[in-house]
Formats: C-alpha cells, sequence, structure tokens
C-alpha cells in the first residue's frame, strides 16, 4: 500500500485533471454562448419564409461569421417570421441599412443569414430592427415557376 | 409455502430489488461529515478513479478513432463529411461517454469493491469492525458510494476528452478537415447545458448505480469463495442493464 500523501495528491490531480478536461471541452467543443451573453448584441429581421433555419443558425457577412440565429417565431400581426439574432460585441458598427438574406451553403447544405452591408454611417444598435431582407429561395417553388411559367415574363 | 415455482422466482426478484433499495437508504441516511470520512473518500477516489484511467483513457481514444472514422466514411458517401465533427461530439458527450464510461468503470472499480467488500465479510472483517463498535457501513460503504459518485463524471469527462482527441487525430491529422470547420460545426451544433451538461449530470446518476450495485452485491454475498465469485459477476450484470435501462429513462426525461 502506498503512503497515504502519495494517495491523495494522486486523487487530487485527478481532480484537477478531470476539471481541466470540463473546462476545455465546455470552451472548446460546445457553444458557449449561455456563459458570454455580454459580449454580444441582438438585432431583428422580418422574413416572409425562412425555409429551414433554425436557432443556432449562422449569421455571416461577406462569408465570415459573426453570430447566430437566437430565436424564431411569428409575428401575429404581420405573420411573418420574427428572427432574433444575436452578432458578437466585435462587429458593433454593422451600418443601420444592411439587409439580410436567408441563403444556403451549397446546394443542399445548412441554411444561415447572410448581412450585406449598407452605406449609412450610423451603426446597427442593439434590438435594431433590420428593414431590408430577402427571404429563402424555396427550391420547390423555384421549380414549380420554371415549368409552369407562372412568372407571366416568358409567355408570348 | 405453497407457491408456484415461477412465483418464488419473480418473488425472489422483487425482495433483492427491495433489499438493495433499503441498502441504499440505510447507507445514504447514515451519512455523517466528519474529517475522516472525507479522507478516507478521497482515498477510494484514488483507488477506484485513479486507477481506472489507464482503460478510460485507452477505451475513450479508440472510440474517438473508430467513430470519426465510421461515421466519415458513411458522411461522405453524402457529401456531408465536414458534418463528422457533430455527430461525434453529440454522440459522444450525450449517450456513448456517459454509458460506456460506467460499464468500463463497474468492469475495472466495481468488480473491486464487490471482491474486496465480499472478502471482508468471508474472513468476517466485518463482524470484528461491528465487536469494535465501528460501524461497517459507515466505515466501508459510504466512502465507496461516495467516491464512485466523485469518480465517475471525472472519468466521463476524461473518457469525452480522449474521444475528442482520437477524433481530431483521425479527422484533422489524417483526413485534412480544415481544424476551423472542425471545432465551428461542433461549437454550433452542441449546446453546453442541454447537450454537454445534461450527459455528466447522467454520468453522475450512472456513478451511483455503479457504486450502489457494487457495495449491495459485496455487503449480500455469500461468504465463500464461490459466493465472491457470483458478486462480482452480479455487480458487472446489474451495473449493464440498470444503466442501459436507466439511460433510456433519463435521455427521455432530459429531451
Amino acid at each position: 500500500m502506498k503512503s497515504n500523501n502519495q494517495v491523495e495528491f494522486a486523487a487530487g490531480l485527478f481532480l484537477l485533471l478531470g476539471i481541466a478536461a470540463l473546462v476545455f471541452l465546455a470552451i472548446q467543443a460546445t457553444d458557449t454562448n449561455g456563459l458570454k451573453r455580454e459580449g454580444s448584441y441582438s438585432i431583428v429581421a422580418h422574413f416572409s419564409n425562412i425555409g429551414g433555419l433554425k436557432t443556432r443558425s449562422t449569421v455571416s457577412m461577406a462569408g465570415v461569421r459573426i453570430g447566430n440565429v437566437e430565436s424564431i417565431e411569428l409575428d401575429p400581426d404581420t405573420l411573418e417570421a420574427r428572427v432574433v439574432m444575436k452578432i458578437s460585441e466585435g462587429f458593433s458598427d454593422l451600418p443601420n441599412d444592411s439587409s439580410a438574406s436567408v441563403l444556403t451553403a451549397g446546394l443542399l447544405g445548412d441554411q444561415y443569414v447572410g448581412l450585406e452591408p449598407g452605406g449609412s454611417p450610423e451603426p446597427l444598435q442593439d434590438g435594431d430592427r433590420i428593414l431590408i431582407t430577402n427571404s429563402a429561395v424555396v427550391l420547390e417553388q423555384l421549380i414549380g415557376r420554371y415549368l409552369f411559367n407562372t412568372d407571366g415574363e416568358t409567355t408570348e | 409455502m405453497s407457491a408456484l415455482p415461477d412465483r418464488v422466482v419473480a418473488g425472489g426478484a422483487v425482495r433483492s430489488l427491495g433489499r438493495a433499495v433499503v441498502f441504499l437508504f440505510v447507507a445514504i441516511t447514515r451519512m455523517r461529515c466528519t474529517g475522516f470520512h472525507v479522507g478516507e473518500t478521497m482515498r477510494q477516489v484514488y483507488y477506484i478513479g485513479v486507477r481506472s484511467l489507464v482503460i478510460i483513457m485507452t477505451g475513450g481514444l479508440f472510440v474517438g478513432l473508430v467513430l470519426t472514422l465510421q461515421t466519415y466514411d458513411t458522411l461522405n458517401r453524402f457529401g456531408a463529411g465536414d458534418a463528422v465533427s457533430t455527430v461525434l461530439a453529440l454522440a459522444l458527450f450525450k449517450e456513448l461517454g456517459p454509458v460506456l464510461t460506467a460499464i468500463l468503470f463497474a468492469g475495472r472499480a466495481g468488480t473491486a469493491i464487490a471482491a474486496e467488500i465480499g472478502l471482508m465479510k468471508a474472513t468476517e472483517q466485518l463482524d470484528a469492525l461491528d465487536l469494535m463498535a465501528i460501524d461497517p457501513m459507515e466505515r466501508i460503504v459510504q466512502p465507496r458510494l461516495l467516491a464512485a459518485i466523485i469518480a465517475v463524471p471525472l472519468l466521463t469527462l476524461i473518457f469525452n476528452l480522449m474521444a475528442i482527441l482520437g477524433g481530431v487525430l483521425f479527422g484533422i491529422v489524417l483526413m485534412g478537415i480544415d481544424s476551423n470547420v472542425f471545432w465551428g460545426n461542433m461549437q454550433n451544433s452542441v449546446g453546453l447545458y442541454e447537450d454537454f451538461a445534461s450527459g455528466i449530470l447522467k454520468s453522475a446518476f450512472f456513478g451511483l448505480i455503479a457504486g450502489w450495485m457494487a457495495v449491495y452485491y459485496g455487503w449480500h454475498c455469500r461468504p465463500t469463495g464461490e459466493g465472491v465469485a457470483l458478486a462480482t459477476t452480479q455487480t458487472v450484470i446489474a451495473t449493464a442493464i440498470a444503466v442501459l435501462l436507466l439511460d433510456f429513462v433519463l435521455s427521455a426525461l432530459m429531451m
């Protein structure tokens, strides 16, 4: 049997190793936004159709991830989807006339919100609403429109 | 005693379940937090936790490697190889980590506890403690039970860490997935509370189950060599079954 000191030292080391694993996994492998809520601000956008957008979907500008979708709900008045997005504090001076679109990564990939910067000198504030939005392109509608020419553009 | 044989068997199973519950109840209600108690618990954490590290770490590493290999191959057939880190982390944190750790723990440490207590009983050491007015429940059972509840979540964390490391080794180093894509996908889809923390909470329950089964079968074994052998076998079987059953119930509750 080992001496008590050694046993206690090893047990303490084991606890530290477990806690280190906890900290590493919590920070590196999970969505830790729940912990650092103060490091971000929220903006709102209304879309007439969000396609397959989900909470925690990516919000990006120029292809760079700057935040994620916090919540999605149906606005009872306008019957549009109200999407709340959390943007990292580091990107706090986005122009307030930026536009938002629901885009798809690749043909069948995940859907995300892409922000397109505008030209206004005023930045977006916490709780602001993005006015210019483009809804998701629903593939079935697109195909239907193409097949049946319901746009009326190509009829002669 | 004119009961039918199958009723006797069913009665016996129910009675032993009841005995196990009463045993746990007694062990918990007689708990006192003395200085000795804490020290002895830490010693048990060493014997059942630290000594299990080797099997947990190798097990975790290779589970991570093989899980990444298999899912990467399958996902690539759909052109979605980048999603491998999501699958790895979710499967690991929610199910594989807690369950496999608990079963490996039962095989490594649960058997040791059951055999130790069973041998103490066979050599009448428990009776000797009783005669010296030392409560064997407090001296022997409780530190091991507490140590299992402390050690299993920690071992699960280490198992998860090693498995993620295995995933990194295969995914990033061997298959050349971009490390930002690998970690980014994982961070986007794994929630800190609903996925990660719930798995750790689950593993604390599994620790209780594993420790409980080990001390119960050790305590109630027949005081012979054969009885001790049977107790170690039953510990592993009972822990595996209870963990798998409880896993389903807990997962459904935590959804």
